[in-house]
């Protein structure tokens, strides 16, 4: 039992271990000079407009479900009126966000991860490297910034049509007019709501990139390691993002809502 | 080809008597895990040599030419650069190093999702840091034209067959004009009309920018063609060295195995 679990820790310190020298790679290179505006451009194209109609038909059923399904509890508390104040703070506070994050770490960071795993596979980054130019830089840099500025917009994207959604679903069963509807959404919406979202968006975003980078940057040779890279950054990302999600909806409740 | 025979005729006659030692090996280890795939590697290159290291595979060829370039470093013994130990370098300095160095994959190593045109502006605009848009095209065309791919410049590697990869990887790697040329198996997977071809350029191009050049290889015309001198690895170290014609007619079984 014991020589099960201890090389089981040596291994998981180890990842641990070579996380920690990624991160500080990174860092490192972010303030370096020679930022590779070209390619930070062409992710945040490939990320952000690429993801954009995936993320904004998710979040619009989203919304469009959740009023669906609120709306007969509230009519059973004779509080319909309160529909789309619940709506505007659970999209904004956290489904928007959340399912967001979720979506792009299941598209963005496998794809991150699949590129450079298959980069790695092929010996890409290895021509890279010995040829004297830095693919850490050209690389890494490049996609978390674009994950850690893309994400946060695709949120505030998925927000609005989700909030769509939901006035679309309040309209299949009576009439309410949009003015009123996003006037009763907007003023519903404090500082406090939407301010602690928006950060841990950064996060989500941050994340997704270094995750779907790590994995596929140290992703082992052979084609199944490319699979695998993809795989283990969706799954790592994703648990990655209720762990931030936890950790910033415990700070913001100690900070703005007591 | 019939430049290259005389290329051939000209080595067996005088094998290398070049200048100075650029790469020095002395009793070179390197292990993974309990496996010791180097155990006491010892070669001196000279400026302007052609030197092909042949071994069975699984014997660590590729991993002496990764120590040389700092991809890999030993767990013993010496390897100097110009003078300079690589295992010492500060990152600075390996960088410095590698921009010296060309390294040719076997594979090619093109980046996919670039043209072939990008893939050679690359370590001009990254490594060299050339700005001038004119010279870059300069450079970048009259490379390809070295290699006889100026028509494929717009092309996506996936485009090309696996001779003219190697080609744009050859031309890839000349661009910074290196004065040391690392080839990991240049003429694996292809066909031996391609394979001659490549061993063909691998010799053009030593001659036209003058690189001192380490071939690892197991094909046989491609050392007849290229090599002034040739190594033979075995378990670990290098078990022989000489001319090609001295190694074809070795009275060791071992090294005339390669040759048969």
């Amino acid at each position: 039992m014991a020589e099960q679990v201890i090389p089981g820790w040596k291994k998981w310190l180890e990842a641990s271990g070579d996380q920690v020298v990624f991160l500080s790679g990174f860092f490192r290179n972010l303030f370096r000079g020679g930022f590779e505006w070209s390619e930070f451009v062409r992710q945040c194209y490939e990320i952000g407009y690429k993801s954009f109609m995936l993320v904004g038909t998710t979040a619009f059923i989203m919304g469009l479900v959740l009023a669906l399904q609120l709306r007969p509890t509230l009519v059973d508390f004779g509080a319909l009126s309160m529909l789309p104040k619940t709506l505007a703070v659970s999209i904004v506070r956290e489904i928007g966000p959340v399912i967001t994050a979720i979506i792009c770490a299941g598209k963005i960071a496998s794809g991150i991860g699949a590129e450079l795993g298959s980069m790695k596979v092929t010996e890409q980054i290895d021509a890279m490297e010995v040829s004297g130019a830095n693919p850490v830089q050209y690389l890494v840099v490049t996609r978390v910034l674009a994950t850690t500025f893309m994400v946060p917009l695709l949120t505030l994207l998925g927000d609005v049509l989700g909030l769509i959604g939901g006035f679309l679903a309040i309209n299949i069963t009576s009439h309410v007019s949009a003015l009123l509807y996003f006037h009763k959404c907007i003023a519903s919406i404090g500082f406090v709501d939407f301010l602690p979202a928006f950060i841990k968006t950064i996060f989500f975003g941050f994340i997704i990139g270094f995750v779907g980078c790590y994995k596929g940057y140290n992703s082992n040779r052979g084609t199944e390691s490319v699979g695998l890279a993809a795989n283990l950054a969706v799954v790592t990302a994703s648990l990655w993002i209720f762990v931030i999600d936890a950790i910033v909806v415990q700070i913001s409740s100690l900070l703005f809502y007591h | 080809m019939e430049e290259t025979d005389k290329h051939i005729a000209h080595k067996s006659k005088s094998s290398a008597s070049k200048g100075e030692t650029v790469i020095h090996i002395k009793g070179l280890k390197k292990s993974f895990g309990s496996k010791d795939v180097l155990k006491d590697i010892n070669l001196d290159v000279k400026r302007g040599e052609n030197v092909v290291v042949l071994g069975k595979s699984g014997q660590g060829k590729s991993v002496t030419i990764q120590c040389i370039v700092g991809m890999l470093v030993p767990d013993g013994g010496s390897l100097t650069v110009f003078g300079d130990e690589v295992a010492d370098m500060s990152e600075r300095q390996l960088k410095e190093l590698r921009i010296k160095i060309g390294f040719l994959f076997q594979s090619g190593a093109l980046y996919d999702s670039m043209t072939v045109r990008e893939n050679l502006e690359f370590p001009l605009t990254r490594v060299l840091k050339l700005k001038d848009q004119g010279e870059i095209d300069q450079r970048v065309e009259e490379v390809l034209d070295g290699v006889g791919l100026l028509d494929a410049i717009d092309k996506m590697p996936s485009d090309l067959s696996g001779g003219m990869r190697k080609r744009v990887g050859l031309a890839r790697t000349l661009i910074v004009k290196p004065e040391i040329m690392l080839y990991d198996e240049p003429t694996t997977g292809l066909d031996p009309i391609t394979s001659r071809e490549i061993s063909e350029l691998i010799l053009q191009m030593q001659k036209k920018y003058k690189t001192t050049s380490i071939i690892i290889t197991h094909d046989i015309e491609c050392a007849r063609i290229v090599a002034d001198r040739v190594v033979i690895m075995g378990d670990g170290t290098y078990v022989a060295e000489g001319s090609f014609d001295e190694m074809e007619k070795s009275k060791e079984q071992f090294v005339r195995s390669f040759f048969n």
